[in-house]
């Protein structure tokens, strides 16, 4: 039996026994070969289907990946993280499993943390569970990244209402339902706010779970450009009158 | 005045244009039609430079070289963004296209389950 804190003030118990086999992990992988191993042995280890969507990597990424023992699917060019998770998601639904869990390959992410989020949607009270690096302060967000993340938060509560705290995370567990209403436009980074818009739009039931995102040297290097942030706005806005309904 | 008006109008039709759904057999016909007289009015401008002028200054335009600058600027305006709409049209072609080669190359993939 594993014990997690799941940010609520009481303490959670999994049963050892949960085989997670209802489960479909997504981690979509650009150019991730320097950590990819070490973020997929963990996720394996606890998840018998994770689907690696190696979007057009020019490095080992796609190797390591199966390797590793992942289902490797790969983008023949590089195309954006939005356009691979719609791609994992697209064959996910195509396995029989229930909960779909969206993990980042750059180790910003902990396997723990995917759990106490399972385990919300597991309830039934949630058709979305988001990961939120605000919720609690455990993470160490560089000052500059905490301003574009709260502007970016900011931006989300005004256009989708819904009142989330942490817009860019790219853990998530969904259920079956919400899944097949992705259905993803926006192939760079500007999808995290196209799932909350699709959120907003069905009325899905969503809840964030306080997780911690590990700030390394690589994963700074790694994450996006802060200046991104206005082509994301440019991105959103843009879709929003082209894909209004 | 007369051409402020114009322009304005111009410059609204453009985001319009921008914000618009796909493009239909009756966009494609309106395009080739504007070519056309777009061509033609090019030859007469050539043939007729005093025409242009007389043609500035009914809709309140000093020279005719000056309304020839406006109505450039305007198209330009049009071209940018049917290209640039043309570009994300054709991107999300070929993210559909990556995506079904992707999945069919998985092994024991049945292209009829993939819904890409």
């Amino acid at each position: 039996v594993c014990i997690l804190s799941d940010g609520h003030d009481r303490e959670r118990t999994f049963p050892a026994t949960r085989d997670n086999q209802d489960v479909v992990v997504i981690v979509p992988v650009y150019n991730e070969g320097a950590v990819l191993a070490q973020v997929l042995g963990e996720l394996t280890t606890t998840f018998p289907r994770v689907v690696c969507v190696d979007d057009g990597s020019t490095d080992e990424s796609a190797r390591i990946a199966e390797l590793a023992g992942a289902t490797v699917i790969r983008h023949p060019a590089n195309l954006g993280q939005g356009a691979a998770l719609q791609t994992g998601l697209t064959y996910a639904l195509t396995q029989p499993a229930e909960f779909f869990v969206t993990f980042d390959s750059d180790g910003q992410h902990l396997v723990d943390d995917a759990l106490a989020m399972l385990e919300i949607a597991r309830d039934g009270e949630a058709d979305i569970v988001l990961g939120s690096r605000f919720l609690e302060p455990r993470s160490e967000v560089p000052a500059v990244r905490r301003l574009v993340l709260g502007a970016g938060v900011l931006f989300t509560r005004l256009t989708t209402r819904l009142p989330v705290t942490d817009t860019h995370n790219g853990l998530r567990v969904m259920t079956r339902h919400t899944a097949r209403h992705l259905k993803l436009q926006l192939h760079g980074m500007a999808h995290a706010s196209e799932i909350l818009g699709v959120v907003a739009r069905h009325r899905l039931r969503f809840v964030e779970a306080p997780i911690t995102v590990v700030y390394t040297d690589y994963s700074r290097s790694k994450g996006q450009s802060s200046v991104n942030a206005i082509n994301l706005v440019i991105d959103l806005a843009l879709a929003r009158l082209r894909y209004a309904r | 005045m007369t051409i402020k008006l114009l322009l304005l109008a111009g410059v609204v039709l453009a985001a319009l244009f921008a914000y618009r759904g796909a493009p239909t057999a009756s966009s494609l016909a309106t395009r080739r039609l504007a070519l056309v007289a777009t061509l033609a009015a090019a030859g007469v401008a050539i043939l007729a430079p005093d025409l242009v002028t007389a043609v500035a200054n009914a809709v309140g335009v000093g020279r005719g070289t000056d309304l020839v600058l406006y109505v450039f600027v305007l198209a330009s305006l049009f071209i940018w963004i049917g290209l640039y709409r043309r570009l994300h049209e054709m991107e999300a072609r070929f993210v559909q296209l990556n995506r079904a080669i992707a999945l069919n190359q998985l092994p024991g993939s049945d292209s009829r389950d993939v819904d890409a």
